[in-house]
């Protein structure tokens, strides 16, 4: 963070309050969210990991600082992002595999 | 020699090494629980269609356990900008509050846990389904309570089907103690279950004789549990983890506060991150394994 001045500390805790209530309201959402009927499993799954990766926006950006952090943190992150989406996304692109109901058919 | 930047920030970088070195090893923690969410993902998809069990764990408990690490993380960051402020009381209050959230939220794994090692699956001879809490268990019958029944070629996927079916038939007749849902799978075969009401519910003898199969819902019931014991076991040991670390500083490492606190300041900070990783793996981990 780029301040530590006892102002700069006092204006970062009405942040963290904020934050924590967004987080509350998110988890509400995200358990209100599954009793929904939507047309689709897909929706229904899409809906809880959008909530989801805004509560994780949340927690990294403001509680874990990444908003404002040193060029050095975000070349790590960066590379660990870049692979772990490899990870998730290559997988289910794989068109050649026999596991079904991934993304090619 | 001493070693350099273990407090001050290094000039071209802006960090101390322990920032370096957290944010490294949550990198390769990123990198760990990335590998079991993919795992995840493709045991899930690769599924056979309508074989995934759902609703096998209790939301509430999920979404109250999901509420404490949310405190606990906020009570982390108000305890290091404590420590800031230069106010160490108010930093012990709330690092106090964290590690009690720490001892609530495995407290309540651990519940939910032994609530499935002691809820039993069994497959009668007659070719129906029935699971519940193991209550009783002799040398020639087991009773079960809150038992559910279903064919067992349905498969686990179908429990919510039949709870819904068991829960409708009691609403339309209120012969809720005589409800014969679970010989559903019977077809005309003898079944020897006896269901009786004792005000907490209903009960299920079963004979042992008529037991094919019987295991509990632990990790080795279905590819479902697998995954849900390892990945909220492994989240469960980093909260551990944590907790103990923060509960270090809170306790015998703080003496280091009065000889070096920006180092100590430092340190809570670096413990912080880590929590805060840890609420962030919960964070998708409670959705995907409890209301999809």
């Amino acid at each position: 963070m780029s301040g530590h001045s006892p102002e700069e500390i006092k204006l970062e805790r009405k942040r963290y309050l904020t934050v924590f209530i967004v987080l509350i309201i998110g988890t509400i959402l995200t358990v209100g969210a599954s009793y929904i009927e939507l047309p689709t499993f897909a929706l229904t799954v899409a809906l809880a990991l959008f909530i989801a990766s805004i509560k994780g926006f949340f927690v990294a950006g403001y509680f874990m600082h990444l908003m404002d952090e040193k060029k050095m943190i975000y070349g790590i992150m960066g590379a660990t992002v870049f692979f772990v989406i490899g990870l998730m996304v290559l997988t289910i692109w794989a068109s050649g595999d026999p596991i079904p109901n991934t993304i090619y058919p | 020699m001493e070693i350099p930047y273990v407090s001050e920030p290094r000039k071209d970088t802006g960090l101390y090494n322990a920032k370096v070195g957290i944010w490294l090893f949550l990198a390769s923690e990123v990198m760990l629980f990335g590998g079991f969410f993919s795992a995840y993902i493709l045991l899930r998809v690769g599924a056979v269609e309508g074989t995934w069990p759902t609703e096998l764990l209790n939301v509430p408990i999920g979404t109250f356990n999901t509420l404490v690490l949310i405190i606990s993380s906020v009570t982390v960051v108000m305890a290091w900008s404590a420590l800031k402020l230069k106010n160490f009381q108010q930093y012990r209050i709330y690092q106090g509050i964290t590690i009690l959230c720490a001892a609530t939220f495995l407290g309540v794994k651990t519940f939910e846990y032994r609530d499935k090692f002691t809820h039993y699956d069994v497959v009668m001879t007659n070719g129906t389904r029935v699971d519940g809490h193991l209550v009783e268990k002799t040398d020639d019958h087991i009773v079960l309570s809150h038992p559910v029944s279903y064919p067992a070629e349905k498969g686990i996927a179908y429990r919510p089907t039949a709870i819904a079916l068991m829960e409708e038939g009691e609403g339309a007749e209120h012969g809720g103690s005589e409800a014969d849902a679970h010989v559903e799978g019977a077809e005309g075969e003898e079944a020897h279950a006896e269901e009786h009401s004792d005000g907490h519910g209903h009960d299920m003898t079963i004979a042992m004789s008529d037991i094919e199969k019987m295991t509990n819902w632990g990790p080795w019931a279905n590819t479902y549990f697998a995954i849900y014991f390892t990945m909220t076991f492994l989240h469960g040991l980093h909260v551990l983890g944590g907790a103990l670390l923060i509960a270090y500083y809170w306790g015998p490492g703080a003496k280091m506060w009065k000889t070096d606190p920006e180092r100590y300041t430092n340190r809570v900070e670096v413990s912080g991150l880590f929590w805060h990783f840890v609420d962030l793996v919960w964070i998708f981990l409670f959705p995907i394994l409890y209301l999809l």
